[in-house]
């Protein structure tokens, strides 16, 4: 994976110290940056590099460890088929990303995706609510806190509390 | 109806209006449209040539609930669409009846997460539970036999 190697020396010496890190994992490329720096990263990439498509923009709980967020971006060049993947890492208090939506246009729902499922904060934002759940929604619940299930499983001494919840099924 | 029997050669047959109503109503009865999961293929598939749903009266799949009077929930029901289900049930016009077909719209089925709603009967008044995941058409049209019993058994008092 020479092509690699290389892709991240050139971005490392272009963005300095804005690439925190690298990973290689079955041929595939990440890179680590933080969260200051991330939409200086995505414009150099798209501008300078190729990679024109954001395939996709996700989120993973890391709960119990600390810093407990990570941030994917998925990163796709159409003109030289080359795949590539940011990540950073954010705090379990107030995590917040500046958007990528100057850069990538269809960060837009991804970003509004993540905050309604996973509460993640984007500043700079055109539009952020929520894009799944319905807008009074309580919680976020992709986070492992969120209780999985919402109604326990019946019994004979549980029948009646559940019934109660079904106000219309003795009509 | 048995009514055959009190047929003569007159021509005039001696029931009860409750009686007369009630087969009317139990043999005209017009589904609304409204898949919402696998389930629906199943609906679409019984009212399909090879089990034929029109031999018992509803071969109209209404589009529009304004001219239905039998909702076939068919498949799992979201928290954010529960708003839109009772309101398409508030739109129709009376007497309308509700079957919960499947698992899903029954009581949740395998959906026992926060976005699906546990069972219709927690926002709709449900008449018919057909179990299933998804259910045979057999099953389906089996169900709404039993909603048309049920419906010839309905006093005209209750849709006043």
């Amino acid at each position: 994976m020479s092509d690699q190697t290389a892709l991240s020396d050139t971005v490392s010496m272009a963005l300095g110290d804005a690439v925190t890190g690298k990973l290689e994992f079955r041929g595939e490329l990440t890179l680590l940056t933080t969260a200051e720096r991330i939409v200086e990263v995505l414009r150099y990439l798209k501008d300078q590099q190729h990679f024109n498509m954001l395939a996709d923009e996700t989120c993973v709980d890391y709960y119990p460890k600390s810093p407990r967020f990570g941030m994917i971006y998925q990163l796709y060049s159409t003109s030289k088929n080359v795949r590539l993947r940011i990540k950073l890492m954010l705090g379990e208090t107030n995590p917040v990303v500046p958007s990528a939506c100057a850069v990538f246009e269809n960060a837009n729902w991804f970003e509004r995706e993540l905050y309604d499922l996973l509460g993640i904060q984007f500043s700079d934002h055109p539009d952020l609510r929520r894009i799944m759940m319905p807008p009074g929604w309580e919680g976020h619940p992709l986070r492992k806190e969120h209780p999985v299930k919402v109604e326990e499983v019946a019994f004979t001494f549980n029948r009646k509390r559940i019934d109660e919840g079904k106000i219309y099924a003795r009509e | 109806m048995g009514l055959e029997q009190k047929l003569g050669d007159m021509g005039i047959v001696t029931t009860s209006l409750e009686k007369v109503v009630g087969w009317a109503r139990s043999n005209a009865i017009w589904p609304m449209l409204f898949g919402l999961a696998c389930c629906a293929i199943e609906m679409m598939s019984t009212q399909a040539s090879r089990y034929d749903l029109s031999r018992f009266g509803m071969e109209l799949m209404r589009a529009s609930p304004r001219q239905s009077d039998l909702m076939i929930v068919a498949g799992r029901v979201s928290r954010k669409m529960a708003p839109v289900l009772r309101n398409l049930y508030d739109q129709m016009p009376d007497p309308k009846w509700v079957i919960a077909m499947g698992d899903c719209a029954s009581c949740g089925g395998v959906f026992n997460n926060y976005a699906i709603v546990q069972g219709v009967d927690e926002i709709v008044p449900v008449d018919v539970y057909v179990a299933g995941c998804p259910p045979r058409p057999e099953t389906l049209i089996d169900g709404i036999l039993k909603l048309q019993e049920k419906i010839k058994k309905e006093p005209l008092t209750k849709w006043q």
